[in-house]
């Protein structure tokens, strides 16, 4: 269960100074503000949730059935769409907003993310293979290397081979929010998190810290 | 502006004064010591100035007792306690590494109005 969570757009990285004196790498991210668009309980959907939107859009741009989620309400529609299992779900009615400010600097947060899209990759850059020498007529440059026992007949299941690489799910654990800009929606994480500039994010407390 | 200048610019420091390539500069840098705090000053050549916005650095060459010493300060570091231009210099060139392979007579640099 989810005490805090909000979906976020990345917009890049940079460095800030802190009060040490010390550059921070950050990442900044416009998060929020998140319009709760449905409530999902247990009596009526057999689980508790919130169905959240984020990201102005218009309204020519969804189909009917989309639309239709948010003309129920009378709300604004919306790009993206998540449900967060939230554990104080009772606090929130349709129609709130959830802004940055649930955020402290000092939280602990994980991202989750769509990683960059990296192509078909070979070994070497996609399961930190070593590469063989690139001279004295070695001619083994970035090979994989041996697929396994000549005994089993086979390559076993899950081998580790060239193939697609990235545009993945991927979630950063245990990241530190440095700054959190209400005015302008704005979280600044320290060090980088999943996929390109203008991905969509979904940030929530940590899983992993013990405060 | 985008959100990235923005946020960068509340810690952009407007009391830095222009030098470039060339210059020669004093920094005086707060240094943090056994809990005191003082100022260290360094000076030198400024070979090179490189990024931009809040991550722009600058790389200061002294020779000290015939060991060149090269030390990159970030620009906008709030560990900076000011910068003086103590002479300008004419170059040629953004970048000065050439200056690494030139010692005594060679290594001057003429002086800029």
């Amino acid at each position: 269960m989810i005490s805090k969570a909000i979906l976020a757009r990345k917009i890049g990285m940079t460095q800030i100074f802190n009060d040490k004196g010390e550059a921070l790498p950050v990442t900044v991210v416009e998060a929020g503000p998140c319009l709760v668009v449905q409530k999902k309980t247990v009596e009526n959907d057999g689980y508790s949730a919130l169905k959240v939107g984020f990201g102005d859009v218009k309204e020519g741009r969804l189909t009917k059935p989309q639309l239709g989620q948010f003309k129920k309400n009378q709300l604004k529609p919306k790009k993206y769409l998540k449900e967060f299992k939230m554990q104080d779900a009772e606090k929130y009615k349709v129609g709130d907003e959830i802004k940055v400010d649930i955020f402290q600097p000092g939280d602990r947060i994980d991202v989750v993310g769509i990683s960059k899209g990296k192509g078909y990759a070979g070994g070497v850059k996609r399961w930190n293979f070593n590469r063989g020498p690139m001279s004295h007529g070695s001619m083994y440059h970035r090979r994989p290397g041996a697929g396994g026992a000549t005994d089993p007949a086979r390559v076993f299941k899950g081998k580790k081979m060239a193939g697609h690489l990235g545009v993945e799910r991927v979630t950063i654990h245990n990241l530190e929010i440095v700054r959190v800009d209400s005015d302008r929606n704005l979280l600044l994480i320290k060090g980088s998190v999943p996929g390109p500039k203008k991905a969509l994010l979904f940030i929530k407390n940590t899983v992993k810290s013990r405060k | 502006m985008d959100l990235i200048t923005a946020v960068e610019q509340e810690q952009i420091r407007k009391d830095i004064p222009d030098f470039r390539p060339g210059d020669t500069v004093k920094v005086y840098t707060k240094v943090v010591e056994g809990g005191r705090e003082r100022i260290q000053v360094f000076e030198g050549t400024v070979i090179a100035r490189r990024g931009g916005g809040l991550r722009e650095t600058f790389t200061v060459r002294k020779v000290s007792y015939g060991v060149g010493v090269e030390r990159i300060f970030p620009l906008n570091s709030p560990r900076i306690d000011k910068i003086e231009v103590v002479k300008k210099g004419r170059v040629r060139r953004a970048k000065l590494y050439y200056m690494r392979n030139l010692r005594g007579k060679a290594a001057r640099i003429k002086e800029r109005d």
